[in-house]
């Protein structure tokens, strides 16, 4: 569909909208929807409806190219529309796979964890004190941190990983994500806590405490 | 006072929820002696605002 002629068309007819040519800078274009469906498959476990969302979000981004002057704004406003999909997408799920009925997974034992960072008077343990968060100056681009960062995500237990990408990445409120999911605010509370002790701590690890090789 | 533990969880709570004025007494005193959680404070902010970023597709700032 997508070819020299619709580019020298599209630029003709909307001179006033610069922005018309990101849709046919491929490249940009398969980055972008890259990210998108990887970003709408950590939270919606179905991958044909994490796909289906990612098209219809295109499709709306498309629909009003107008509005954006530069790539990042076009992000911006495609990663926005995908959010509010996956709300939906998420509220339906609800019955199938509520965070309550979601199995805790292997090195879910909250417990251990948390006897490994602090000591019997809830001390951290000495190797566990978090250290200052410096960018390594290993000259490696962003793209390298993201992938650290996935890699911490994915390694979080389900449960943790659903909550805490309902909380941090579609900007649920609390009332909303424990109805959505049956579950008590202590429970969430206590599970994001439990998430973010996680995610802190491989990040730690992984990026800012690497030693340059 | 309260142990790094109760802290750090707080901490953590404070992100979702306001704390009422005694937790936010509690935690500060606690973070003024207690350089380790008073890094681990900063850190939440930081993983917050790096989430942001994630959805944004933008460099993370991550440098203080």
């Amino acid at each position: 569909m997508i070819n020299d002629s619709n580019i020298a068309h599209a630029s003709e007819l909307t001179p006033s909208a610069p922005s018309a040519g990101l849709f046919y800078d491929r490249l940009f274009m398969e980055d972008l929807r890259t990210q998108m469906i990887k970003f709408a498959q950590l939270q919606v476990r179905d991958s044909q409806l994490a796909e289906d969302a990612v098209q219809e979000a295109m499709l709306s981004a498309y629909q009003n190219i107008d509005r954006f002057g530069r790539q990042a704004a076009l992000k911006t406003w495609v990663f926005s529309i995908l959010k509010n999909k996956l709300i939906d997408l998420l509220r339906k799920e609800k019955r199938l796979t509520a965070a309550s009925q979601l199995e805790d997974g292997p090195n879910d034992n909250g417990e251990a964890l948390l006897e490994q960072l602090f000591n019997d008077n809830g001390g951290w343990q000495k190797s566990e004190r978090p250290k200052k968060w410096n960018d390594p100056d290993h000259g490696v681009e962003n793209e390298h941190f993201w992938r650290v960062f996935d890699a911490c995500l994915q390694a979080l237990p389900n449960k943790y990983g659903r909550l805490f990408m309902m909380r941090e990445f579609l900007e649920m409120d609390t009332a909303e994500i424990c109805h959505n999911e049956a579950i008590s605010v202590t429970s969430l509370n206590v599970t994001l806590y439990r998430a973010r002790l996680r995610l802190r701590e491989c990040l730690e690890d992984n990026w800012y405490q690497k030693e340059v090789i | 006072m309260m142990n790094c533990q109760q802290a750090t969880q707080l901490l953590s709570e404070k992100l979702d929820r306001p704390l009422t004025r005694k937790e936010k007494m509690a935690i500060g005193m606690h973070t003024t002696l207690c350089p380790s959680c008073r890094q681990f404070g900063k850190q939440m902010e930081e993983l917050r605002h790096i989430s942001k970023s994630y959805t944004k597709g933008e460099v993370p700032e991550t440098k203080k």
